[in-house]
C-alpha cells in the first residue's frame, strides 16, 4: 500500500473549536511527550482502543495477542495513567466465549480507572451479542449507556445490532440518546463513541451509519463533540462545525484506504512495517479551557 | 421422476459421505457448494432441486454469516476454512446475506418439486 501516510502524520493542527489534534507518526508525538508539550499530562487523560480482533489468524497478523499486548503495555507505560480506558469494538474476531475470556483478562491488566467498550459487529455474530453484553455490558437491559468522567459526559452507543448497510442505532437508541444529552449543559464536553463510523466515511464499503444525521442534530448546541469510532483499522478525521470525528487505528491489523482496493478486509503491509499501522489513542482534556487534544500513536514508537 | 430421484440417491450417498464431512443431507441430490472469497458468494445465485443440501464455504480470513433475508436460516459466524450447509425442502425464492458484511448477497431458488 503506497500512501502519504508519512505525510498525512506530520499534520498538527487545531481542529473545530475545542480539539488540539496531534495526528502522531513515526517520532511526532514521542517528540511532543518529550518537550511537554499541550499534549502530555495537562488535565484528565483517556486512552481509546479498537479493533483487538482476538481470534484472528491469517496472514494480516499472526498474532494478535502479541501487537494487543504491545498497546496495553503502552498504555501502561503512559506518563499519566488515564483515567478510563475506551475499546471501541471487534474486541473478538468470532464472538466465541474464549476469545471473550481472554479479552476480559488482558483488558484487566490495564493500570486505569475502568474501562469501558462499546460492540462491534464481530463481537455480536451469533447471538446479537448476547455473551457479549452479559460480560461486557453496562447499560443494564439496555445495550447503550452513558458515563461521567475526565470531565465529559460520554455516550457509548451500539450500532451493530441491525447492520443492512452501514451500521444503525435505531429509534430506541436515538430516543434515549436525545433525553441522556437533554441533561447536559451546552458547555459540557461530550464525547460519542460507537464502533462502526458515526459519518459518512465511505458508505460504499458499509463505513457509514445510516441514522447518524439525527444524531449528529442532537450534538450541535454543544461547544465541544468530539466522536470516537473504530471499525475501518485506520485514523480518518472529519470537522463538521464544532463536532470532530475520529476513527482509530486497531490493535490487530489495518485495512485499505477507503476506495483503493476492491473491498475492505485485512491488509497485509510488508514484513517488521505492521506496527506502524497498529495504534493507541491518548485523550487530554486540558482545564479551564475545556480544549481537548487528540494524540495518535502507533506500537512502532 | 421421484423413482428416478430415489435411484440416483442411492447412488449418490456412498459418495456424498466421504466427499462432504459437514453435509448432513440425505437429500436424493448431488450437494452444491458455494464459497465465499474475497467478500463475495462466488455462485451468488443458484437454482436447485427441493431437498438439496447447500454447502457453504468462507475462505477469507473475515468470518461472515450465510443469513436468510427473512430469518429462516442462519449459518452464525463462519471464520476461514469453516463450512456450513442448509438443506433446502421448500419451493421458493430465498434471499440471503452476510450480517458481518451486509453488501453481500446472494440468491437460492428452490424450483417446485418434479420439475
Amino acid at each position: 500500500m503506497n500512501i502519504d501516510r508519512g505525510k498525512f502524520l506530520e499534520c498538527m493542527a487545531w481542529c473545530g473549536t475545542g480539539v488540539l489534534y496531534t495526528l502522531a507518526g513515526p517520532g511526532v508525538v514521542g517528540r511532543a511527550l518529550a518537550d511537554a508539550s499541550p499534549l502530555a499530562s495537562v488535565g484528565s487523560t483517556f486512552v481509546q482502543i479498537s479493533d483487538t480482533h482476538v481470534g484472528f489468524h491469517g496472514d494480516a497478523n499472526a498474532d494478535v495477542l502479541a501487537t494487543f499486548q504491545q498497546a496495553i503495555d503502552k498504555i501502561n507505560a503512559l506518563p499519566e495513567r488515564p483515567e478510563f480506558v475506551m475499546h471501541t469494538g471487534d474486541l473478538s474476531h468470532l464472538s466465541k466465549p474464549e476469545q471473550f475470556d481472554t479479552v476480559q483478562q488482558m483488558l484487566g491488566t490495564i493500570k486505569t480507572g475502568a474501562v469501558y467498550t462499546v460492540p462491534g459487529e464481530h463481537d455480536v455474530i451469533d447471538d446479537r451479542g448476547a455473551l457479549y453484553f452479559k460480560m461486557f455490558g453496562r447499560g443494564g437491559a439496555k445495550p447503550w449507556y452513558s458515563f461521567d468522567a475526565s470531565g465529559v459526559h460520554a455516550l457509548a452507543l451500539t450500532n451493530v445490532l441491525d447492520i443492512t448497510g452501514g451500521g444503525f442505532l435505531g429509534r430506541d437508541q436515538l430516543e434515549w440518546a436525545r433525553a441522556d444529552l437533554a441533561k447536559q449543559r451546552s458547555s459540557t464536553p461530550i464525547v460519542v463513541f460507537a464502533h462502526i463510523p458515526l459519518y459518512a466515511v465511505y458508505p460504499e464499503w458499509g463505513w457509514t451509519t445510516d441514522d447518524y444525521l439525527e444524531l449528529l442534530a442532537m450534538l450541535r448546541r454543544f461547544d465541544s463533540v468530539t466522536v470516537l469510532n473504530g471499525h475501518i483499522h485506520q485514523v480518518l478525521s472529519k470537522v463538521d462545525g464544532k463536532v470532530s470525528f475520529f476513527t482509530a487505528d486497531s490493535t490487530a491489523f489495518p485495512q485499505p484506504k477507503p476506495g483503493s482496493a476492491p473491498k475492505p478486509g485485512p491488509l497485509k503491509v510488508p514484513a517488521g512495517k505492521l506496527g506502524e499501522y497498529l495504534g493507541i489513542r491518548t485523550v487530554n482534556l486540558r482545564p479551564v479551557s475545556g480544549q481537548i487534544a487528540v494524540a495518535d500513536e502507533s506500537l512502532a514508537q | 421422476m421421484k423413482l428416478l430421484f430415489a435411484a440416483l440417491g442411492a447412488l449418490l450417498l456412498t459418495g456424498m459421505a466421504l466427499q462432504t464431512v459437514s453435509a448432513s443431507s440425505t437429500s436424493p441430490n448431488t450437494d452444491v457448494h458455494v464459497n465465499i472469497n474475497n467478500y463475495a458468494f462466488q455462485a451468488p445465485s443458484i437454482t436447485i432441486a427441493p431437498g438439496t443440501t447447500v454447502v457453504f464455504k468462507n475462505l477469507d480470513d473475515d468470518p461472515h454469516t450465510v443469513t436468510a433475508v427473512d430469518g429462516s436460516f442462519d449459518s452464525k459466524g463462519l471464520g476461514q476454512g469453516d463450512t456450513w450447509s442448509h438443506r433446502f425442502t421448500t419451493p421458493g425464492t430465498y434471499a440471503y446475506y452476510c450480517k458481518v458484511h451486509p453488501m453481500m448477497k446472494g440468491t437460492v431458488v428452490v424450483t417446485e418439486s418434479g420439475s
